[in-house]
C-alpha cells in the first residue's frame, strides 16, 4: 500500500466512526459542517479547479436551494418534493448564471460571478415581502428517511457522510469521464480545443451545471442542518470562504476542496472559541498559504512528502 | 420638485465618493489586471485612520483635511508594501491573486474591529463646511457640494496626470499592452507599485471625505467593495473617463433606487450592469474585455 492509500483508508475510516470516538454533540455537528461545506467545495471545485472558472457568487446558488426548500415547506409541500424542487431549482439558477457569466473568463468571470451573486444576495435581503428579510426564514423540521429520524446530531451525521461519498464518488467519476477531461482541456488550451472540434463553450456548460447540482445538495443538507436560512448565507462573505476552501485545500485536486473545507470549518467554530480574533488568523492562514504553498494545501503536502520520503517518481501529483 | 432636486444633490456626491474610490480599483485591475479584493478594506482603512487623527493629539489639533490626507498617505503605503511583497510575486495568478487579496481583507476586517470596536464611529464635517446653502426651494448640506467639488479637482488632477505627464503616458501604455511596454524600456513593475499605492491612497482618501456622510462601520468594506466593481464594469477596466461616468451612474441608480424602490435597491443597481456585460463586455469606455 502507498502512503497515500494508507491515508485515505484510515480517513475514511475515521469519518465512518466518528461518532464513536469524538465526545459530544457540539463535535459530530461541526463534523457534519465540514461534510456539506466539502460538498458545496467540490462542488465549486468542478469549475473553479477543473475548468479554471473562478466564481465568486456560488453561495448565491448554494443559497438559492436552502430558500426554496424553506419555500416549499412553508407551501405545505412534503420533504421529498421540497427537496427534489429545490435541486430543480438550483440547478436552473446556475444554467442562467452559467449562461450569463460564461460570456466571459478569467477576471471577468470573477467578476460577473462576484455581480450576480451580490444581485441574489440584494433581493434576499431586501425583497422583506418575498424573503423576509434578515429575520430569514425558519424550517421545522427534518425529513425521516426510510422511518429513520434524523433530529439527533449522530443520525444527521450519518445521512451526511453518506450523501457525502456519492458526491466524491460522483466528482471522482466527473473527473475521469471524457467530459472531465475535455473540461481540463478548455481549462488549458481553450484555443487548441476549439480547433480540436470540441465545443469549448457547451463544456463549460455541462460542468457548471453538475457544479450546481453538488452546489443546490449542500444547500439543502445546510438548511436542513440549521433549520434557518437568512441572507447571511448568501454574502460575498460566504462565496469568498467557499472559494478559500477551494484554493487552499488544492483547486483541481479532489482531496484539496475537502481538506481545504476542513480548515475553514474548524477554524471558524472551534478555534473561534480559544482565540479571539480568528478571523485575523484565517487570513492569515491564507496568506502563508499563498507564500508557502501556492498550489494549495494538498498538492503542496503531498510535495514535500516527496521532497523528503519519495524516491523520484515521474508522475507528477495526482491527487 | 425638492424631493428630486435633494436626491439629484445625494445622488452626484455619491457619484464623487464612488469615483474616488473606483478610480484607482479600475486603474490597477486595467493596469495589472488583478482583482484587487481589498479595495474595500483600503477605503475603510483609511476612514477609520482619519477619524483617529481627527481632533487633537498632545496639544496638537489635527485639522480634518490634514488627517484626510495622513490617512491617504499612510495606506498608500500599506498598499506599496502590500503589492511590493505579496502581489508582485503572484503574476497572472489569478487564484492566488484571489486568495491573497481576500486573506489580506479578512485581516484588514478583523485588526479594525480589534482596534476600534463595533460601534460605528460618526466624524463631524469640518467646521468650515457645516453651513448650509439655502436657495429659494432648496436646502442643500454644503459638506455634500464640497465633496462634489472634491471630487472634479481630484478627476482633473488625475486626468492631467495620465494625459500631460510622462509616468501617465506610461501608465496608459502599460495598460494598453504591457508586454510592449516593457519591451521599450519602461519599468512596468515600478509602475504597478505606484498605481496600487495612487489607488490606495485614493480608496482611503474617499473612505475619509466619505466618513461624515456614511459614517465608519464594520462591514463598510464589504458594503464599497460591490460598488467599486459595478462602476468599473460599467464604465470600463482602466478607463479614467469609464470610472467618473460609472460612478455618477452608479450613483444616480443607488441613491433613486434606495428612495424608490427600497425593496429591489440591490437589483436595480447590479441590472445595468448585467446589461452591459452582455451587450458590451468590455464596459462603456473600456478598450480590452477583461
Amino acid at each position: 500500500m502507498t502512503p497515500r492509500r494508507i491515508v485515505l483508508v484510515a480517513a475514511a475510516l475515521g469519518l465512518l466512526t466518528l461518532p464513536y470516538w469524538i465526545s459530544g454533540i457540539y463535535y459530530i455537528n461541526v463534523a457534519s459542517q465540514i461534510l456539506f461545506f466539502a460538498i458545496f467545495a467540490l462542488g465549486l471545485n468542478v469549475i473553479a479547479g477543473y475548468g479554471g472558472l473562478v466564481s465568486l457568487g456560488h453561495a448565491a446558488l448554494f443559497g438559492v436551494s436552502a430558500y426554496a426548500v424553506a419555500y416549499l415547506l412553508q407551501a405545505g409541500f412534503g420533504h421529498i418534493a421540497a427537496i427534489v424542487g429545490a435541486l430543480v431549482i438550483g440547478v436552473a439558477a446556475m444554467a442562467i448564471y452559467a449562461g450569463l457569466s460564461l460570456r466571459s473568463t478569467g477576471i471577468g468571470f470573477i467578476m460577473i460571478t462576484l455581480a450576480l451573486g451580490e444581485i441574489v444576495w440584494g433581493l434576499a435581503y431586501r425583497w422583506i415581502s418575498v424573503t423576509n428579510g434578515d429575520n430569514g426564514i425558519n424550517v421545522h423540521g427534518r425529513p425521516s428517511p426510510f422511518g429513520l429520524e434524523l433530529g439527533s446530531a449522530g443520525a444527521f451525521y450519518y445521512v451526511t457522510l453518506i450523501v457525502f461519498a456519492i458526491s466524491v464518488l460522483a466528482v471522482w467519476i466527473f473527473v475521469r469521464s471524457p467530459l472531465g477531461a475535455a473540461l481540463m482541456g478548455t481549462r488549458d488550451q481553450p484555443r487548441r480545443m476549439n480547433a480540436l472540434g470540441y465545443h469549448v463553450w457547451a463544456i463549460r456548460f455541462w460542468a457548471c451545471l453538475f457544479s450546481g447540482l453538488l452546489t443546490s445538495v449542500a444547500g439543502v443538507l445546510f438548511v436542513y442542518y440549521t433549520q434557518f436560512i437568512s441572507p447571511q448565507t448568501l454574502a460575498l462573505t460566504s462565496s469568498a470562504e467557499v472559494l478559500l476552501m477551494v484554493i487552499s485545500g488544492g483547486a483541481g485536486t479532489l482531496l484539496g476542496p475537502i481538506v481545504g473545507a476542513a480548515l475553514v470549518v474548524i477554524v471558524k467554530s472551534v478555534v473561534s472559541g480559544f482565540i479571539e480574533r480568528w478571523n485575523m488568523l484565517l487570513g492569515a492562514i491564507f496568506v502563508a498559504i499563498v507564500i508557502l504553498m501556492p498550489e494549495g494545501l494538498v498538492p503542496g503536502s503531498a510535495r514535500l512528502w516527496r521532497l523528503a520520503f519519495g524516491r523520484r517518481r515521474k508522475d507528477g501529483a495526482q491527487a | 420638485m425638492t424631493f428630486w432636486l435633494v436626491l439629484t444633490v445625494n445622488s452626484i456626491t455619491f457619484g464623487g465618493l464612488l469615483f474616488l474610490l473606483s478610480a484607482g480599483f479600475s486603474l490597477i485591475f486595467g493596469l495589472m489586471r488583478i482583482p484587487n479584493l481589498t479595495h474595500g478594506s483600503l477605503f475603510m482603512l483609511g476612514a477609520y485612520f482619519g477619524a483617529t487623527f481627527i481632533g487633537s493629539w498632545r496639544g496638537l489639533t489635527v485639522d480634518f483635511w490634514i488627517a484626510a490626507l495622513l490617512a491617504a498617505l499612510l495606506v498608500a503605503v500599506f498598499g506599496a508594501v502590500l503589492e511590493r511583497f505579496l502581489l508582485l510575486q503572484l503574476p497572472g495568478q489569478q487564484m492566488a491573486q484571489v486568495l491573497v487579496t481576500l486573506g489580506v481583507s479578512f485581516m484588514v476586517a478583523d485588526f479594525c474591529l480589534m482596534i476600534w470596536g463595533g460601534d460605528p464611529i460618526n466624524v463631524a464635517t469640518p467646521p468650515s463646511l457645516a453651513g448650509f446653502v439655502r436657495t429659494s426651494v432648496v436646502v442643500f448640506p454644503l459638506y455634500r457640494l464640497a465633496v462634489i467639488i472634491i471630487a472634479v479637482i481630484i478627476a482633473v488632477a488625475l486626468w492631467m496626470l495620465l494625459d500631460r505627464t510622462r509616468l501617465g503616458a506610461m501608465i496608459r501604455a502599460g495598460v494598453d499592452d504591457p508586454d510592449m511596454a516593457r519591451v521599450v524600456g519602461i519599468r512596468v513593475s515600478q509602475l504597478f507599485t505606484i498605481v496600487f499605492a495612487l489607488g490606495a491612497g485614493l480608496a482611503a482618501f474617499a473612505g475619509i471625505i466619505g466618513a461624515p456622510i456614511l459614517s465608519v462601520y464594520p462591514g463598510l468594506d464589504q458594503d464599497m467593495l460591490p460598488l467599486a466593481l459595478v462602476v468599473v464594469i460599467l464604465g470600463g477596466s482602466g478607463s479614467l473617463l469609464g470610472s467618473f461616468v460609472g460612478s455618477i451612474i452608479v450613483g444616480f441608480i443607488y441613491n433613486f433606487g434606495q428612495a424608490l424602490f427600497p425593496e429591489l435597491a440591490y437589483f436595480v443597481l447590479f441590472l445595468p450592469m448585467l446589461l452591459v456585460l452582455i451587450v458590451r463586455p468590455q464596459g462603456l469606455f473600456g478598450r480590452f474585455v477583461p
